[in-house]
């Protein structure tokens, strides 16, 4: 259509306009679109990398996750990836009542480290010494109380002279690491490395070495699911955190509230340092957790701090981070592949809340004239 | 002599998702005009002065200033039709004066705060402004902030200026001086455009009133051929009696007692001084006083949520008739004791409910603690919620719907509800009407008067104070944290309560001169 260049236009190019809330089907319906499409993105993206076709590439993630069992072969890479969720997740449903509070939790690396410190010091000074369900049970004590300190030192201080959560969990994290690198040190005899432990882990069933791990996080899944929408507590944790002035009002302490809810979160960290070194490593070194203490504040987010989707999106992502490395490794791609790969699927899934709670109208082609 | 179209809209129309805040609006505002644009709360007002301050975009229709078509896309381009608007909630910077806020934001490539202050204080002269240049906007008071704000789109050189709600947080004697102004500014050919939905300004003020309904244009009438009934009839839709009904207090009993009480805030400034008085049973005390004279704190006193320096507060039990102290208890111990108090505070969703909640959880708010479960119970307060909903027409689409997806005088609904439910003895209520219909506003007074009824000490903070005076047995005017007055609600005037409320001020100020 010839147009004279000179014609004002009437509107701008484009302006964005506020939805009414979507029904929240259609809301999931956009979000597993989205994976969807991001998925088929980096299909091509490896594709082009690589130099594999559309289904190697698929092929290859999926035998790097799950192995042979398609295959009617083992299913011993299957129990490898419930595990890494099972981590994940314990972390990201423990930070979840404090989110849900608004309380910035960005320790659960010191803390699940403490946890872990406190398993591996009790496996290697009472090994041997107490029978192994004892030793067990001291362990799962002990880790728990650890973790809950280090969660709760930032809670006081919030609670009494009102700091800064988020720094201070984040510096928390660095104490821990250069405790955990001095007990290394004193215990390993100045060789950086603890052999692994033979006491106090956790037992095998079946042939299966992490099924306790992954047994207690269903668990906790369900628990948490429990807490937070049908207990009391649970109900005070949203009220503080959607309006401290509302729970005031209503006569909540909101000092005991943040303190108590601080207590879980850091406990819960304090158990997934647990599962690590009593459940799988055996052993401890400061890349016990490995930056999941992170990713676990995006899975919570992800799930929009409700166990049942976090427990989804855990999966999703665990299963690209596992997959995608497989494919990296086959092509010799550097295993940063995997990570930025994670990263774009994160932040498409995040992206697409943006259509969700808004729509673009572009410029509507017939103007009223002038 | 003809009239000269200032600004002309036409078959305006706007959208928010499903919600249309305006549809074919037409308006005319001509030169040397005041005109008022009326319409109840959510009726599209401000939605429409937004769209003319380039503060949003038309989804259809035109703008047409001086007869030619405008595209107001930004407020830059309001500015440069000479479009001023005057917000309700004044936009400055509080440590700049009062010319360094005006020049604010000018590029013109120069500064020279010599030369402005000059330009204000002509422009001062010219309308009959109080300002002081040199003054610091965090030591003004409301009215001073707000004719910074005038000073601010005069000094761009607008024309065409849009009041927002401008009388809202103003004594009567402040308005009649504002009055004044605007109406200067009208002699000087300025086209004025004020946003209210006070009927009495509206007569007082403007030449022409255009209505609004539900987003749609109902009409524009001449101020001199109309009056109050014709016009709550063109904003509502239908004829509605506009009286209160007021019953003589029976038995009233002392029910809760104030004894001298002082309190300040976290910067150690005084917000209550020295306050003392009764409320009683079956009376409505109400609470006069321009906006943060200490209203909300006096009310969180009683309800427990601010620490009292000095004095005390009692209540008496109209069961024991014992006489306990509330003070230093928390609200939970006050609850325990047995001291039935409700509060419906001025921040609906952000103290009394909580907005992303459904309604149910919002009535648990009060009742969740009860019993020694560690688990809620949903059953009761979703009772509650659907009484509520029945006996008070709250429109919503359900018991699970948040409240903040709610209008405002259905969240208002679900809180009154709420609190009177608890069956009190004592109900305080901070600017229950604000923000709602006239249809709501009455169903609140009603409560309120039906509370009265049943021996209930009602205390009502409140802005209008022609509804003060028709509602309340006592009013009581606070001003700067100190009560400078109770008058009796059935003798008094508009006038004396508006000298009681500025009382305190000028005693500070003979106190400061002294």
């Amino acid at each position: 259509m010839a147009k004279d260049t000179n014609v004002k236009h009437h509107e701008p190019l484009f302006h964005v306009v506020k939805r009414d809330d979507m029904p929240s089907w259609q809301a999931w319906l956009v979000r597993f679109a989205t994976i969807a499409i991001s998925f088929v993105i980096i299909g091509f993206i490896s594709m082009s990398l690589t130099g594999k076709s559309f289904g190697d590439t698929y092929e290859l993630m999926i035998s790097g996750v799950f192995g042979t069992l398609f295959k009617g072969g083992s299913t011993i890479m299957l129990w490898k990836y419930l595990q890494e969720i099972a981590v994940l997740l314990c972390l990201a449903l423990a930070l979840t009542p404090a989110f849900k509070m608004k309380f910035w939790n960005c320790g659960a690396e010191g803390q699940a480290l403490m946890g872990g410190l406190a398993a591996i010091f009790c496996m290697i000074e009472f090994g041997g010494k107490l029978s192994e369900p004892v030793l067990i049970c001291v362990i799962a004590v002990s880790s728990i109380v650890a973790g809950a300190i280090w969660g709760v030192i930032p809670a006081i201080f919030k609670a009494l002279f009102n700091t800064n959560e988020t720094l201070f969990t984040l510096m928390m994290n660095y104490i821990a690491t250069q405790i955990i690198a001095y007990y290394v040190y004193i215990e390993g005899g100045g060789s950086n490395v603890i052999n692994p432990v033979s006491y106090g882990n956790f037992p095998k069933v079946g042939n299966n070495d992490y099924f306790v791990n992954i047994v207690v996080v269903a668990g906790l899944i369900v628990l948490m699911y429990v807490y937070l929408k049908y207990s009391k507590q649970g109900y005070e944790i949203s009220v503080v955190g959607e309006s401290q002035n509302t729970a005031r009002y209503i006569g909540i302490n909101v000092k005991k509230v943040i303190i108590r809810t601080m207590v879980i979160s850091g406990a819960l960290c304090g158990v997934a340092g647990m599962l690590l070194v009593a459940g799988k490593d055996h052993s401890i070194n400061t890349n016990l957790v490995g930056g999941q203490g992170f990713t676990a504040i995006l899975m919570s987010w992800l799930g929009q701090f409700s166990p049942i989707v976090m427990t989804i999106m855990t999966a999703l992502i665990v299963f690209l981070r596992i997959g995608v490395s497989k494919v990296a490794d086959a092509s010799l791609l550097n295993s940063s592949f995997s990570e930025i790969i994670v990263g774009f699927v994160i932040l498409m899934v995040v992206g697409c809340e943006f259509f969700i709670h808004y729509s673009i109208k572009f410029r509507s082609k017939k103007e009223v004239k002038a | 002599m003809k009239k000269q179209p200032a600004i002309e809209l036409k078959n305006i129309t706007k959208r928010f998702g499903k919600v249309v805040a305006n549809k074919n609006v037409n308006l005319t505002a001509y030169r040397g005009e005041i005109l008022s644009i009326l319409g109840e709360n959510g009726s599209g007002k401000t939605t429409l002065m937004n769209m003319i301050s380039g503060i949003y975009f038309p989804d259809e229709g035109q703008i047409f200033i001086d007869e030619k078509e405008a595209v107001i896309a930004s407020p830059k381009d309001a500015f440069d039709y000479k479009i001023g608007m005057i917000h309700q909630h004044f936009k400055l910077v509080d440590v700049f004066s009062a010319a360094e806020n005006v020049v604010l934001g000018i590029e013109d490539g120069k500064y020279n705060l010599k030369e402005s202050v000059k330009e204000i204080k002509k422009i001062s002269e010219q309308y009959g402004f109080d300002i002081v240049p040199e003054k610091k906007i965090y030591t003004m008071s409301v009215s001073e902030k707000q004719t910074v704000e005038i000073m601010k789109v005069l000094y761009r050189g607008a024309d065409i200026l849009i009041l927002d709600e401008p009388t809202a947080v103003l004594t009567p004697q402040e308005t009649e001086k504002l009055f004044a102004v605007l109406r200067r500014m009208r002699d000087d050919g300025k086209c004025i455009i004020i946003i209210t939905h006070k009927l009495h300004e509206v007569l007082s003020l403007s030449d022409r009133v255009s209505v609004l309904r539900k987003g749609e244009y109902i009409g524009t009438v001449n101020t001199a051929e109309t009056n109050e009934a014709q016009l709550t009839e063109m904003m509502v839709g239908k004829k509605i009696a506009l009286n209160i009904k007021r019953d003589d207090p029976k038995d009233a009993e002392e029910r809760l007692t104030v004894n001298s009480i002082t309190c300040v805030d976290r910067s150690g400034a005084t917000v209550l001084d020295n306050v003392s008085f009764t409320a009683k049973s079956g009376e409505i005390l109400g609470i006069a006083g321009i906006a943060g004279s200490g209203q909300r704190e006096l009310l969180e006193s009683i309800a427990g949520l601010q620490r009292l320096e000095y004095g005390d507060i009692f209540y008496f039990d109209p069961k024991t008739g014992k006489k306990e102290s509330l003070r230093d208890k928390t609200p939970i111990q006050i609850r325990n004791m047995g001291v039935r108090l409700s509060f419906v505070p001025e921040d609906r969703l952000g103290m009394g409910l909580v907005g992303n909640m459904d309604i149910v959880d919002n009535m648990m708010l009060r009742s969740y603690t009860k019993g020694n479960s560690l688990f809620l119970k949903r059953k009761q307060p979703k009772d509650l919620a659907l009484k509520i909903i029945n006996d008070l027409e709250v429109v919503t689409p359900g018991v699970s719907t948040p409240v903040r997806r709610l209008s405002g005088g259905n969240v208002q609904k679900v809180l009154v509800g709420r609190e009177i439910a608890a069956s009190p003895t004592v109900l305080m209520v901070a600017y229950p009407v604000r923000g709602l219909d006239i249809n709501s506003s009455y169903m609140i007074y009603n409560l309120l008067n039906e509370q009265k009824a049943k021996g209930v000490a009602v205390i009502f903070v409140g802005e209008d104070l022609d509804v003060l005076i028709e509602l309340c047995d006592k009013i009581m005017v606070i001003g700067s944290g100190r009560i400078t007055g109770i008058v009796d609600g059935r003798t008094t005037s508009k006038e004396e309560i508006g000298l009681l409320m500025t009382k305190a001020k000028d005693e500070g100020k003979e106190k400061n001169n002294g």
